[in-house]
């Protein structure tokens, strides 16, 4: 009996790593857009570095990316980026941590496109709000597309616009997310 | 026994949502564990590739055109004599371009002594934020040409050279960023005259300049700059005695430009002007006011905008 529960107990702890499959990329791409009617150019940046992980057996989702790797077409925008509104060597990551809102809707298994709202914690710049972002999930063989896209108000993350240039840059930007995760 | 099931329900729903967290934690982990390794350098460490007078560490971006234009002001002690020094400017105009991230060159002319000149700026090493190399190392150099009508020699027989005409820089730039706001640079320089005013001055005067910044806010910093001369410190222009050169500004960037107003006591634009060739000086209250305005144009996009059509010109 007592042999009975412990290999219950043991094949409950071990299920979930036997059953994982965890997809996984370094090369997801982020573009964000912050470009108003006014504004005299186009504000955008774009970052080909993305990093994450989908855990296929509990629709756990995390995202990390290096602010830095963001890259402007100009140069100044760029640094301005990085040193007035980001604050990069201050907060050099951001990511996101959360899971998929009904994981058995997707099967890993069977090629398609399910259609799936994501939540969880979204840190940018230091601050960390709960965000719940509609989004697909297509599955190919082995390869797992996740695709987004969502608004971000900026000073919900404490990223201030200065007043002299308040007009030119969108109080809420839009972020494009678009990532291949291989299997793991 | 209702009670306990409920409790033993709420309790392993609390265990399954922290290990969930937990579980996102690990996943976080194991990304950053694999996480190629990736050296942080020191990003702006000054606003602009000028200082003040002289050049900063900075050097352009790959395909970014700078367009420059420097104003000092005459003599600010003359009074109303004139408007403060309003009424007599010196302007030099600078096209300054970025071949890539560690080459830049530039040409100028400026009117005082009608001057033209062209510079290769080129930065060796880069500071990194993690350890490892501590400052930012940039070469300056530069190569001037006067343009004034040749002077009347005193024997007719004589010719003036054309050599005598022209100047170098040479410059060693080494800054550190030590944190948001403080960024300090030196500037070992040599400056060669082709043709000094008498033989008792060495051709070549050296001098070692210190500058820096702190900023204000974000957007706008107190800079400084001065050039320290090493010898022919009893150099002389139209008799006049010469002085080392102090500088103070301000800067504000605002988009694509950036905004320098300065006080000093150099009116030359030109680095063996400035660095030398100073005749006003700060105990004789002979300042001059200035301003350098900078414009940079993106001429070559960056690889990866290099498909955009869709995007809005000024």
């Amino acid at each position: 009996m007592k042999n009975i529960l412990l290999a219950g107990v043991l094949a409950v702890c071990i299920a979930p790593s036997a059953q994982a499959q965890k997809f996984m990329t370094r090369t997801g791409k982020i573009t964000f857009d912050a470009t108003t009617k006014t504004s005299p150019e186009k504000i955008s940046g774009k970052n080909n570095e993305v990093a994450s992980i989908l855990d296929g057996s509990n629709g756990q989702l995390v995202f990390q990316v290096l602010v830095k790797n963001f890259k402007f077409e100009k140069q100044l925008m760029e640094e301005h980026f990085n040193e007035n509104y980001m604050e990069s060597d201050k907060f050099p990551k951001s990511d996101f941590k959360g899971n998929i809102s009904a994981p058995g809707d997707v099967n890993y298994g069977k090629d398609g496109t399910y259609n799936v709202t994501v939540s969880g914690k979204l840190t940018i710049h230091g601050v960390t709000k709960d965000v719940q972002v509609p989004g697909s999930v297509v599955v190919e063989g082995s390869k797992v597309k996740l695709a987004a896209k969502f608004a971000v108000k900026l000073a919900d993350y404490n990223v201030t616009i200065p007043s002299l240039v308040a007009d030119k840059v969108a109080k809420e930007c839009s972020i494009i997310l678009d990532a291949e995760l291989m299997k793991k | 026994m209702m009670m306990n099931i409920r409790k033993a329900v709420v309790l392993s729903l609390s265990l399954l949502a922290s290990a969930g967290t937990f579980a996102q934690d690990n996943l976080m982990a194991e990304l950053e564990n694999g996480a190629p390794k990736q050296k942080d350098y020191a990003f702006a460490t000054f606003k602009s590739t000028r200082l003040i007078d002289g050049s900063s560490v900075e050097c352009l971006g790959t395909g970014v055109l700078d367009f420059r234009i420097s104003h000092r002001f005459g003599d600010i002690s003359q009074g109303l004599d004139n408007f403060f020094g309003v009424d007599v400017a010196y302007t030099k105009l600078n096209l300054d371009y970025g071949i890539n991230r560690w080459l830049t060159v530039g040409i100028g002319h400026t009117g005082l002594n009608k001057e033209d000149d062209g510079f290769v700026k080129i930065k060796l090493l880069r500071q990194e934020t993690k350890g490892g190399m501590p400052i930012t190392l940039t070469y300056f150099g530069s190569a001037a040409i006067e343009t004034l009508p040749a002077p009347t020699l005193p024997d007719s027989t004589q010719k003036w050279l054309f050599s005598n005409r022209l100047f170098f820089t040479n410059q060693l730039l080494i800054a550190r960023k030590f944190n948001d706001r403080i960024s300090l640079q030196l500037m070992p320089t040599v400056v060669h005259y082709n043709l000094v005013d008498s033989s008792k001055y060495s051709n070549n005067t050296f001098a070692l300049g210190i500058g820096g910044r702190v900023k204000l806010t974000k957007r706008s910093a107190i800079t400084a700059e001065y050039y320290y001369r090493l010898n022919n410190t009893s150099f002389t222009v139209n008799g006049l005695p010469t002085y080392n050169t102090f500088s103070l500004g301000y800067e504000i960037e605002t988009g694509g430009h950036v905004f320098q107003i300065m006080v000093t006591n150099a009116q030359g634009l030109t680095e063996r002007m400035f660095i030398a060739q100073t005749t006003d000086s700060w105990s004789k209250q002979q300042l001059h006011l200035g301003f350098n305005v900078s414009r940079v144009f993106t001429i070559i996009k960056p690889e990866s905008y290099k498909d955009d059509k869709d995007d809005k010109k000024w």
